[in-house]
């Protein structure tokens, strides 16, 4: 059950990707060059996410677990730490040089081509190496 | 067909945020992009193999089906090489380790009002604004 829940999730976020314009990297550049020739449609994608998930965080506030049974999210932390400000610099950076970010380059990975297929190659890459690595001396730089 | 404006955006974004109801609703988890397909690919995920290896499925499967039937929307990516890789490298390592991307932080922490996750949201889209800056304006490479 929580796989078959879990892949109308998937459907449903793929689509709704794909719909949106999120796979398309020049939509995305042009949502990030604020000091350019800006496009704000990006922001409505981002609204219609966010307010759906803002009803259901609030009508799920009082349950301990999902209708499957298993626990909801704990509560956020609250600390803003070095790995979390950098990592975000990091994939913000990578995010507007190509155009895409994790879900949409999943999302078309069946009709990207050659170009999408090395950027989730490197983006895999990057997840197993370079995210464990950077977060160790992140870390540790800043006890 | 794919001509987005912001009526495509506004309904394909609210597609993104039911999806995330019913993987918070139903399974109790956030659903990030990159949280997902990174607890499965560094071995930190093994506890839910199943429950991601099905939404990544889809994932794939449900655009790639939309669009054999309806034509694929262009992506209009760089074919540079080396743009990619370190692009892609750059998304895998900075997602990984600021613990999520535009979907866990943007839409699913945002929307519980996660101060971690707004942070990490203004962060990425700064570096994203001044990258771009850069990138475009000042060195014509994008």
């Amino acid at each position: 059950m929580r796989a078959l829940f879990a892949a109308l999730s998937g459907a449903l976020f793929g689509l709704g990707l794909m719909v949106s314009g999120m796979t398309d990297t020049t939509k995305v550049q042009g949502w990030l060059d604020i000091f350019g020739d800006w496009d704000p449609t990006l922001a409505f994608v981002l609204g219609g996410a966010i307010l759906p998930m803002t009803i259901a965080w609030a009508a799920l506030s009082r349950r301990e677990t999902g209708l499957l049974g298993t626990p909801l999210p704990a509560p956020p932390g609250t600390e803003i730490d070095r790995p979390l400000a950098w990592g975000a610099v990091l994939f913000g950076a990578g995010w507007a040089l190509v155009g895409l970010c994790p879900g949409p380059a999943i999302a078309s990975l069946s009709w990207g081509g050659m170009p999408g297929v090395t950027f989730v190659i490197a983006m895999i890459a990057g997840m197993v190496i370079a995210g464990p690595l950077g977060k160790r001396v992140l870390s540790a730089s800043q006890a | 067909m794919w001509q987005t404006d912001w009526t495509f955006g506004l309904m394909g974004g609210l597609m993104i945020g039911l999806a995330g109801v019913v993987f918070l609703a139903v399974n109790g988890r956030i659903m990030g992009a990159s949280g997902i397909l990174g607890g499965l690919v560094d071995g930190t995920g093994r506890s839910n193999l199943g429950e991601r290896a099905a939404f990544l499925a889809a994932l794939v499967g449900a655009p790639a089906i939309a669009a054999l039937v309806w034509g694929a929307p262009p992506t209009n990516a760089t074919t540079n090489v080396a743009l990619l890789a370190v692009a892609g490298l750059l998304v895998g390592a900075g997602t990984r380790i600021g613990n999520g991307c535009t979907s866990g932080h943007g839409v699913c922490g945002m929307s519980r009002f996660s101060m971690r996750s707004i942070v990490a949201t203004l962060f990425y889209l700064f570096a994203g604004g001044a990258t771009m800056l850069v990138a475009r304006h000042v060195l014509g490479i994008i």
